[in-house]
């Protein structure tokens, strides 16, 4: 699952503005005669011949004949000769973000690895454990245009002198798996990748292990410890992955998104794919429009599509239309809930979500209309995380099972109003204070519906109320 | 198993590969000279690199609260109550877990941080049943102690109203650990002793989440000799002792610092007591010794200090009966005896719970009686200078000199039964330092790999030789370790063996880089070994059964060595000891002894370092304080000895090894080179060349080994309960 690899969405922002990536020029006035380049306003629709995955919805062959024919492994001799320095330069210049819903910036991630040799072999390990209800992106890829990964991993593999790559991939993706085993079976016998891949005297592995159907295993550590064989629970950080990874070797943890567009950005430039999106927030992203839509879709837009587009445009509308919207998780079950009012405007990208709240994490909408019982919901996903929780640290193995018992008689309004400032509370225990992200994860929903939804709470355990007494 | 990323082995790689050494810049910084300065409440202090916040937070003087943090175990990180704010960062942090950075300002006090700890305090209770009333762990419960100081004060648990605390099904896990698996708030302490400390990887977790339960998944004994040190490392109540259970409550006892004599490893414990009785044993910490951990034998013996016990004095009469009497009979028998008899031909054998003040009183009494026959039960070669040398029988490098070894060769012994903290720090050494460890005797399992190179003599004549592979490697190794174990010495081919090893050890001591390193090494079984060697005890009973004694003082020597043939005529035994075991069995008079929590009393353990054990309780009936016997007895017999208390016979101690008299230091030995070459007994090296094997072979053996533990009905359990789990086919069988 990818969207457990994700930090606070506080903190998210001061990462970036602290270390990274180019500084807002929208704010920075010059006095070099050069003109601040110009920012567009309109994000979306994206053209087709934007699109990174041109084969998302399987219509064509996802073998090696149909891949190429897409484009896919075109000069990538050529990008791979360019060296390291090349195509970490272009991933910084394309300001891509990583797409597993931290949003690190990836250029800078994949740096980290180019540290001097000690000797031990470095590993790009790819996350295709895809577990967080409401996303289905990779499985897309992997299903549809697996060459787009393997070659992906290889220009990565590159950048960070990786000597393999493992992808981890959902037990439950049996087809993925397949249609993936057979796309590296091809690259190989196509000398694509094995020894001395795509003639550039570059030796690149890939290997495909299959999870067991863990969604913690997405998280990135606990993702090398299950790779290792042992028990998926996370790993304490420092040290880092890039300092010890899986056997004790350097390694990166990358999502499958961020790492199939890697070839195409190398192809077509950074610049083009910073073209898209709003500054920091720039590239396509696959978008997954789920719950009570017309046409529920994965589609590959434009970073910063305002979210009201993306689900009118692509996904034909929220079922009764959109004054029947009641809410929209905007980036899979562990960002906030947003309401219809925040909806009517948001941008879909990192920053404009973490403004109102949420965040983009894996940019799994799940669109909720009135029909909905949003407590309900929100409780079922709390069972999820309850059920998920590896229970290695206390606060989210006592904390989240605490949460699902009291948010199961909010449900029934079986309780007193105190206890959502309590509920409120509860969550903050857990947030920010857990060994990874999946104790976040499970307290922002329940944050989101308490800041959003209260008088719904409270109006129910009114009721309760006067049902426990009127049958008195 | 669970060797760590092998750090040196790279380095010799690189060195090999002529590459220059980068690596690992910021998990392991490079050793600077300059310290990092940090902040702890804005109070400044410097740490060594790589220092962990928590350890930081200790030099500064703050305790951090903690679960699942221990010194000698790894870091899990797990129960986040160590959790405390540092500026800049917007989380607070896991102190156990991160290393310090420069100018890092950590703030121990903060509102953030005592929201955290009180936060994580309630999600720690919210499952834990409150019921300290009847826990044994109440009085000394972490996290008792902790939700006083840390905790919120009042409840919200309002759910428990509705669907109820979390139960768990206790496990069993042997005779020994008691386990309320409910109390568990799954800090993984005890996994991680099992799997680093003591080697057996038996415990784990199974489920996740709040399903997550910690125990050996299928239903099996915890078979480890260290298995009870999980009781001390537990936090909580969820393992307690099970002998001890519902006992006493650690305010009504007493607490007194002593030895063990279980091994002769000496490891340092506290003796509870309350009302005049042993009540437990716990580990008390020596960072040379014991670290602070004991073996199960130490911990749960104790229960055979009130079975079998001596409490009065017995004399044999005319029909062979034991008959209870007083002691002034008894005295007047034995000085019967004395009177009729050659006083050459008294003999005195010390067993192996001997002090060192029964010893000396011994050896004066028996010497102003004219005799020189004084020996030990347990035998050691007496080739070339014999025991004139320490440095011929004790462990001369100590044993916290085993962590700087890198490599370890152990000669007929089973140093995880003969001597389980000696082992504990090899498999410690093994774990961290990647030592190797190759063995000569039986192909036991030692909780860590080992290259077995079989149990025949002649592998030892070829390393000898310098024909076999391991004299190279002996050669090469900066410190290498020779470690000889007692029991292969008890065979009349003895002298071979050690002859060859002294030979082995001579020639790696040769080619070693370290003049002062010392490579060979004796793993003693009894407590009471070195000290009599040191006083000039004959080692073993071989001499008596040259010599036919008339009279013989048996000293709590039970191991059976000398029989009633090997004694002339009917003049007798005289029996002086704690326990009705194999020695009482054959004794004419039996005087009732003290065993060692009902003494002051002094040991010398195997590296040659004398300790003091303190009296604990006194006595049972009418038994007394060993040396007071003896010293009683030698006024009756006409040979009053020149010291009536305690003070006066720790001066004779004094003036007989100055090692006596530093109680606490493992003096160095010297004159090794010498010691070879010097032959003083012309006793020909000869032997029979028969495999060198030690006796303790499985863990069943390890329970019951001297007149204490087989008394005890714990130790009996065991024993039980490792036959039955011989039968329990999920049970890992030990590696033969």
């Amino acid at each position: 699952m990818a969207g457990i690899a994700r930090i606070a969405p506080g903190i998210n922002a001061s990462i970036c503005r602290s270390q990274a990536v180019p500084a807002v020029t929208s704010v920075v006035r010059t006095n070099t005669t050069q003109a601040p380049k110009k920012e567009k306003s309109t994000y979306g629709p994206l053209k087709d011949q934007d699109r990174i995955f041109t084969n998302l919805y399987g219509r064509y062959d996802f073998k090696l004949k149909g891949a190429m024919a897409r484009g896919s492994w075109y000069k990538t001799k050529e990008i791979i000769e360019k060296g390291h320095e090349w195509i970490l330069k272009e991933t910084v210049t394309s300001g891509l973000r990583g797409r597993g819903g931290a949003g690190f910036p990836t250029g800078m991630k994949w740096g980290f690895m180019n540290k001097p040799s000690d000797g031990r072999p470095k590993y790009l390990v790819v996350n295709a454990d895809e577990g967080e209800p409401g996303t289905c992106k990779d499985r897309e890829i992997m299903r549809h245009d697996p060459h787009k990964l393997i070659e992906g991993c290889l220009v990565a593999g590159r950048a960070m002198h990786a000597r393999a790559a493992y992808i981890y991939i959902r037990g439950e993706f049996y087809n993925e798996a397949s249609n993936l085993q057979i796309a590296i079976n091809e690259a190989y016998n196509a000398g694509l990748i094995g020894k001395n891949a795509c003639n550039s005297g570059y030796d690149f592995d890939v290997f495909v292990h299959r999870g067991a159907g863990a969604y913690i295993c997405g998280e990135e550590t606990a993702l090398i410890e299950s790779l290792e064989g042992k028990q998926g629970k996370p790993r304490l950080k420092p040290p880092f992955p890039a300092d010890v990874g899986v056997f004790g070797c350097p390694t990166t943890v990358s999502n499958v998104e961020t790492v199939a567009v890697a070839p195409d950005i190398c192809r077509r430039g950074g610049e083009w794919f910073a073209s898209f999106g709003r500054d920091r927030n720039r590239g396509t992203k696959l978008f997954n429009i789920s719950g009570h839509v017309n046409n529920p879709t994965t589609v590959e837009e434009e970073m910063s599509i305002p979210l009201r587009d993306l689900i009118e445009r692509h996904a034909g509308g929220v079922i009764g239309g959109w004054d029947n919207l009641l809410a929209v998780i905007p980036g899979g079950s562990s960002t906030p809930l947003i309401p219809k009012d925040v909806c009517d405007d948001v941008l879909m990208d990192f920053d404009d979500l973490i403004r109102t709240q949420t965040g983009l994490g894996t940019a799994a909408v799940i669109v909720m209309n009135k029909s909905a019982d949003i407590v309900r919901c929100i409780a079922r996903l709390i069972d999820f995380y309850k059920h998920e929780s590896c229970g290695q640290c206390t606060p989210c193995r006592e904390g989240v099972t605490w949460m699902m018992k009291v948010m199961h008689r909010f449900q029934t309004g079986n309780a007193r109003r105190d206890e959502i400032d309590m509920l409120y509370e509860l969550s903050k225990q857990i947030e920010g204070h857990t060994i990874c992200a999946l104790g976040d994860g499970a307290a922002w929903p329940v944050q989101g519906l308490i800041r959003h939804f209260r008088p719904e709470l409270e109006r129910r355990m009114d009721e309760f109320e006067r049902k426990k007494a009127a049958s008195n | 198993m669970l060797r760590l990323w092998p750090v040196r082995q790279l380095s010799r790689i690189q060195n090999a590969l002529g590459l220059t050494q980068t690596a690992f810049k910021s998990s392991q910084p490079a050793p600077a000279p300059d310290l990092v300065e940090v902040f702890i409440d804005d109070k400044q202090v410097f740490v060594e690199p790589g220092t962990t916040v928590l350890q930081a937070c200790a030099t500064a003087g703050v305790e951090i609260p903690r679960f699942c943090y221990h010194d000698r175990l790894s870091i899990a990180g797990n129960c986040r109550m160590c959790l405390v704010e540092v500026e800049k960062s917007a989380k607070p942090i896991a102190s156990c877990a991160m290393p310090v950075m420069k100018g890092m300002k950590v703030k121990t006090d903060s509102p953030l941080t005592r929201k955290a700890r009180e936060g994580v305090m309630e999600f720690l209770l919210v499952n834990h049943p409150l019921d300290c009333p009847i826990c044994d762990q109440g009085g000394e419960c972490d996290l008792q102690d902790q939700s006083m100081a840390f905790g919120s004060d009042r409840s919200r648990f309002t759910d428990n109203a509705f669907t109820g605390k979390r139960a768990v099904e206790d496990k069993n896990i042997g005779p020994l650990i008691k386990t309320i698996m409910t109390r568990c708030i799954h800090c993984t302490r005890c996994i991680r002793f099992a799997s680093e400390v003591a080697g057996v990887d038996d415990l784990g977790t199974s489920g996740r989440g709040t399903e997550m339960q910690v125990g050996t998944y299928v239903e099996k004994m915890f078979k480890s000799e260290l298995s009870g040190n999980v009781i001390d490392l537990c936090p909580v109540g969820a393992l307690t002792s099970k002998p001890y259970a519902f006992t006493t409550r650690p305010w009504e006892t007493r607490r007194i610092e002593s030895i063990d004599v279980m091994d002769a490893v000496g490891s340092n414990i506290v003796v509870s007591m309350r009302t005049n009785e042993v009540m437990r044993i716990l580990p008390r910490l020596n960072e040379d010794i014991n670290e602070e951990w004991i073996s199960d034998k130490t911990r749960f013996a104790y229960d055979g200090l009130k079975r079998q016990r001596l409490t009065t004095p017995f004399v044999r009469n005319s029909k062979g009966d034991l008959i209870p009497t007083d002691w002034e009979t008894a005295f007047f028998d034995i000085a019967d005896r004395v009177k009729n008899i050659v006083p050459s031909s008294i003999a005195g054998i010390a067993g192996c719970h001997t002090d060192l003040e029964t010893l000396v009183c011994l050896k004066d009494m028996v010497n102003r009686l004219g005799s020189e026959l004084l020996c030990t039960e347990e035998s050691f070669p007496m080739i070339n200078s014999g025991t004139d040398f320490r440095s011929n029988y004790v462990m001369n490098t100590t044993i916290a000199g085993i962590e700087e070894s890198d490599l370890v060769f152990l000669v007929g012994t089973n140093p995880r039964l003969e001597g389980s903290l000696v082992n504990a720090r090899i498999r410690k050494s093994w774990v961290h330092n990647e030592m190797c460890v190759f063995a000569l005797g039986a192909p036991v399992d030692l909780s860590y790999d080992y290259q077995y190179l079989g149990d025949s003599f002649s592998v030892l004549k070829d390393i000898a030789d310098g024909t076999h592979v391991l004299a190279k490697a002996l050669a090469e190794a900066e410190k290498p370790m020779i470690i000889l174990g007692s029991d292969a010495l008890q065979k009349s081919d003895s002298n071979l063996i050690l002859d060859t090893v002294r030979s082995i050890a001579k020639n790696a001591k040769k080619a070693s880089k370290h003049p002062d390193w010392k490579v060979f090494n004796v793993l003693h079984r009894n407590a009471s070994q070195v000290g009599a060697l040191d006083m000039g005890y004959q080692p073993g009973v071989d001499i008596l059964k040259c010599n036919k004694p008339n009279l013989v003082f048996l000293v709590g020597a039970d191991a059976g060595k000398l029989t009633e043939d090997d004694i002339l005529g009917n003049s007798g035994v005289i029996y002086i000891g704690s326990h009705g075991d194999a020695g009482a069995q054959m004794a004419d008079v039996v005087l009732p002894g003290a065993a060692y929590t009902e003494k002051d009393a002094m040991y010398v353990n195997t590296e040659g370092r004398a300790q003091i054990g303190r009296q604990a309780v006194s006595p049972p009936g009418m038994a007394r304080h060993d040396w007071k016997i003896i010293r009683a007895l030698s006024e009756i017999l006409g040979v009053t000895l020149p010291y009536d208390k305690l003070s006066d016979v720790r001066s004779r101690l004094a003036e007989i090894s100055p090692t006596f008299d530093r109680p606490g230091r493992a003096e160095e030995t010297g004159f090794e080179d010498i010691s070879d070459n010097v032959v003083i007994d012309k006793m020909a090296v000869k032997g029979t060349e028969a495999p060198v094997a030690p006796v303790l072979l499985k863990l069943r053996d390890f329970y019951m080994t001297d007149p204490i533990s087989r008394a005890s009905p714990t130790m009996a359990k065991c024993v039980q309960a490792y036959d039955e789990s011989e039968k329990n086919p999920y049970s890992r069988p030990e590696a033969s």
